[in-house]
């Protein structure tokens, strides 16, 4: 047991020594806890024994009832928090019982960004480098903190409401630049990434994400492994005229960075609009994966998961930088759990996919061609405009929307938070009227075989199979955690907050919240050297927004239809905008 | 040759079904009140701006509705055309087809801003300052009534005879008629949720 034990540890320092710049392993701070963007926690003192007795220890108001995506970020001796819309940032002091407010900040966003924001009024949190908090609001600003005093350091406006554009991810700070995307994928935006120069703020570049190679910033660096990803103006040429103006493609998900490769991961959006037969064309470089160089922003390659996307399968997720063993050597890779229901295994140096598994199910893509990296769509289930097209699995928020996985490597396995939905699908002519949305189509989800409509899915990328699985009656929209001590953390929609076994999947202990959970856990060590495990509880984003917009659950296609999915949350859950802190007792 | 006439009695039968028909015709049209569809221009009026909050300190001043606003809600031309514009404007975009996303439903009892027709025809044109956009200077004074007419008549507030014919395609709620009445409740409980700047 105790050599088993030594062997385990022995393989948790290899491996962690392998994730890309590990900060101190008691604190948090970025969204995705490293680089890699494994949400791996290596404190232990928390395990499969003594977790039955966790409970609660402190807990915080943001005083905003809207939905809580956000990750609690943890600093040495201060915890700091970003809520929705309006935006608020609260650093709490983390040495005093209770832990209370050091300081607030509210950076006062324009109201009318409201109406823009497509599914809830959401933010996925902060980051924190070189003493500075940095932050985005939703009307479309990078604001930089003083993290030791709130002070505003300088403040970037970088996107136009009366254009559709928000945002709402989280940034990540690499290397004295702050990474930001746009949001506004259903408005007819144009996507861009850009990095900020994390002293003042000015924008050392910027990279659309359709138009002209010179705005993409391809240039003789781009090599893509694909044939189909070759030649030039693509962002052009495969749209109708003019249609790369707002053509979508934003970066609301999440960005990896590998230091040894020198390269920033992140996925581009939908294209706009949903309904396809307004834009003929494989619509480069939406609904894709681009790796670019972290210091110029120059591309060095890009594959696209849903050429000419047909159900809104966004390609925002999250990309996990592993190393793993295939075909008797270790390759770099990038496991990415798409929203297209496919697991992929992506060559992270090349862009060549060496794997793409099934992780959910799906019927509208019937599998991926390695030869030409393109997925075969079912034409049975191809949408058309003027008829209704029914039955499409996975529905338009994939097999798994924003809410990102988790890897241990102590087991090896990927944890994915995900759903199960089909839909109906009716698309129609939309015009492009700015600021308003560019969608047209009506469409209405519903629970997919087997009845649940969320499942959480432990994957062993290298047998490329499913470990471990647990159903879930609600859609799961929260982000996984996974600790040191075998333990994976996830909540639900109806507030539970969850700790199941890392091996087994078996349920270890669990806390009802005051409303449904749809954040982000992670797990730190305080200043009196405990483990703590925080969540923002708070329901909300686009599977929630029956409850936080009282929509009227008559019409099937309310929020883009998943009211049709969610008619009964609002008997299940309320309101909320807590944090809960949870310790072994003193 | 007329007394010939006068004598067949043929055609002294096709004669009378003839004026009966025409009488009937003649008191079908009498009994049919023909809507007036107004293609080009609308009625205008010189009504006050409509109050949203029926709090007033001290005494309570009138502030009838704009009568042009009930002219609409009862034309079933202006209603069917206001649920085309509510698709071409992309109010759908964000209202759904009535059950709300972006926006909140629309056919429910519930109003942020009021719920009367004028109020909602302001709505559409002013504004209002947690999203929704203006459309003045977009749709001309007859279409935001049209809009707002439709709008309107979502949560069941119609008159069967008026009442717009329903969209082919995917059923996403029930027919106008089938929904009950709902008569307008300002304040709407998740105008309350939405925080201040």
């Amino acid at each position: 047991m105790k050599a088993i034990r030594i062997a385990g540890l022995a393989v948790a320092i290899v491996c962690s020594a392998q994730l890309a710049a590990q900060p101190p392993d008691g604190d948090w701070t970025m969204s995705a806890h490293d680089y890699a963007s494994t949400r791996y926690s290596a404190l232990d003192a928390l395990n499969t024994q003594n977790v039955a007795k966790l409970a609660v220890d402190f807990t915080f108001s943001t005083g905003i009832d809207r939905g809580q995506e956000a990750a609690p970020l943890v600093v040495g001796e201060t915890m700091y928090i970003v809520g929705p819309f309006p935006n608020p940032v609260f650093a709490l002091d983390l040495t005093k019982p209770g832990a209370p407010l050091k300081w607030k900040y509210q950076p006062h966003p324009e109201p009318a960004a409201q109406g823009v924001a497509c599914c809830d009024v959401v933010n996925r949190g902060g980051a924190y480098a070189n003493g500075t908090f940095v932050f985005n609001t939703l009307d479309g600003n990078t604001i930089a903190l003083d993290a030791a005093t709130g002070m505003e350091r300088w403040k970037a406006h970088l996107g136009d409401i009366n254009k559709g554009e928000t945002i709402t991810m989280a940034p990540l700070i690499v290397k004295g630049k702050v990474l930001v995307g746009d949001s506004g994928g259903e408005f007819g935006v144009r996507g861009w990434l850009a990095a900020l120069d994390l002293a003042d703020g000015h924008v050392v570049w910027k990279a659309y994400n359709t138009g002209p190679d010179a705005d993409v910033l391809i240039g003789p660096q781009f090599k893509p492994f694909y044939a189909g990803d070759r030649g030039k103006d693509l962002g052009v040429k495969t749209w109708p005229p003019q249609a790369w103006k707002i053509g979508g493609g934003t970066v609301w998900g999440w960005i990896s960075y590998d230091p040894a490769l020198n390269l920033v991961y992140y996925g581009t959006g939908n294209p706009g609009p949903w309904n396809a037969d307004q834009r003929p064309g494989d619509n480069k470089w939406t609904s894709g994966i681009f790796a670019r160089d972290a210091d110029t922003g120059q591309a060095r390659w890009y594959y696209q998961f849903s050429p000419h996307d047909l159900y809104d399968y966004d390609a925002v997720n999250e990309n996990l930088l592993l190393d793993l063993p295939i075909g008797g050597t270790t390759r770099k890779v990038i496991v990415r759990p798409e929203r297209n229901g496919f697991i992929y295994v992506i060559d992270r140096a090349t862009g060549q996919v060496l794997s793409a598994d099934p992780f959910g199910l799906n019927n509208s893509i019937e599998r991926i061609d390695l030869k030409s990296g393109r997925p075969v769509y079912n034409p049975s289930y191809r949408p058309k405009a003027g008829r209704t097209t029914r039955g499409i699995c996975p529905g338009s928020p994939g097999a798994k929307d924003w809410n990102p996985s988790a890897y241990s490597p102590k087991t090896g396995l990927v944890y994915i938070p995900h759903i199960n939905l089909c839909m109906d699908v009716e698309p129609s002519e939309v015009s492009y009227i700015a600021g308003t949305p560019y969608v047209g189509t009506d469409q209405r989800m519903y629970a997919g075989p087997g009845g649940n409509r969320g499942v959480f899915t432990a994957w062993d990328p290298v047998r490329r199979k499913v470990a471990w699985e647990v159903k879930e009656d609600l859609p799961l929209w929260s982000a996984a955690l996974v600790t040191a001590g075998d333990l994976v953390f996830y909540g639900t929609m109806d507030g539970w907050f969850k700790a199941v076994d890392a091996r087994t999947g078996a349920l270890k202990w669990q806390f009802q919240t005051g409303s449904g959970i749809i954040g982000q856990p992670v797990s730190y060590r305080g200043p009196d050297g405990r483990q703590y495990i925080a969540v923002l509880s708070g329901v909300g984003g686009w599977a929630g927004a029956i409850v936080v917009g009282n929509l009227d659950p008559r019409d099937s296609t309310g929020a883009s239809g998943f009211v049709n999915a969610t008619r009964d949350l609002k008997q299940k859950t309320g309101t909320g905008g807590t944090l809960y802190v949870f310790a072994l007792p003193k | 040759m007329s007394s010939h006439c006068r004598n067949d009695p043929v055609l002294s039968n096709a004669l009378r079904a003839r004026a009966v028909a025409i009488a009937t015709v003649f008191a079908l049209l009498c009994s049919c009140q023909r809507e007036d569809r107004e293609y080009a221009s609308a009625p205008t009026s010189n009504a006050q701006p409509p109050r949203q909050s029926t709090l007033q300190p001290g005494a309570t001043a009138a502030n009838p509705a704009d009568p042009v606003g009930q002219h609409y809600q009862d034309n079933a031309f202006h209603i069917d055309e206001g649920s085309r514009l509510y698709r071409a404007y992309n109010c759908s975009g964000c209202h759904a087809n009535g059950g709300g996303g972006i926006g909140p439903a629309l056919m429910d009892a519930d109003w942020r801003y009021g719920g009367r027709i004028d109020q909602i025809h302001a709505t559409i044109l002013e504004g209002r300052p947690n999203g929704m956009p203006s459309f003045r200077g977009k749709l001309t004074d007859a279409q935001a009534w049209q809009l707002a007419a439709y709008v309107r008549a979502m949560s069941g507030n119609v008159r069967n005879d008026a009442e717009p014919s329903r969209r082919e395609g995917m059923a996403a709620t029930p027919p106008l008629d089938r929904l009950p009445k709902q008569p307008p409740r300002n304040g709407d409980p998740s105008a309350g949720t939405v925080p201040p700047p």
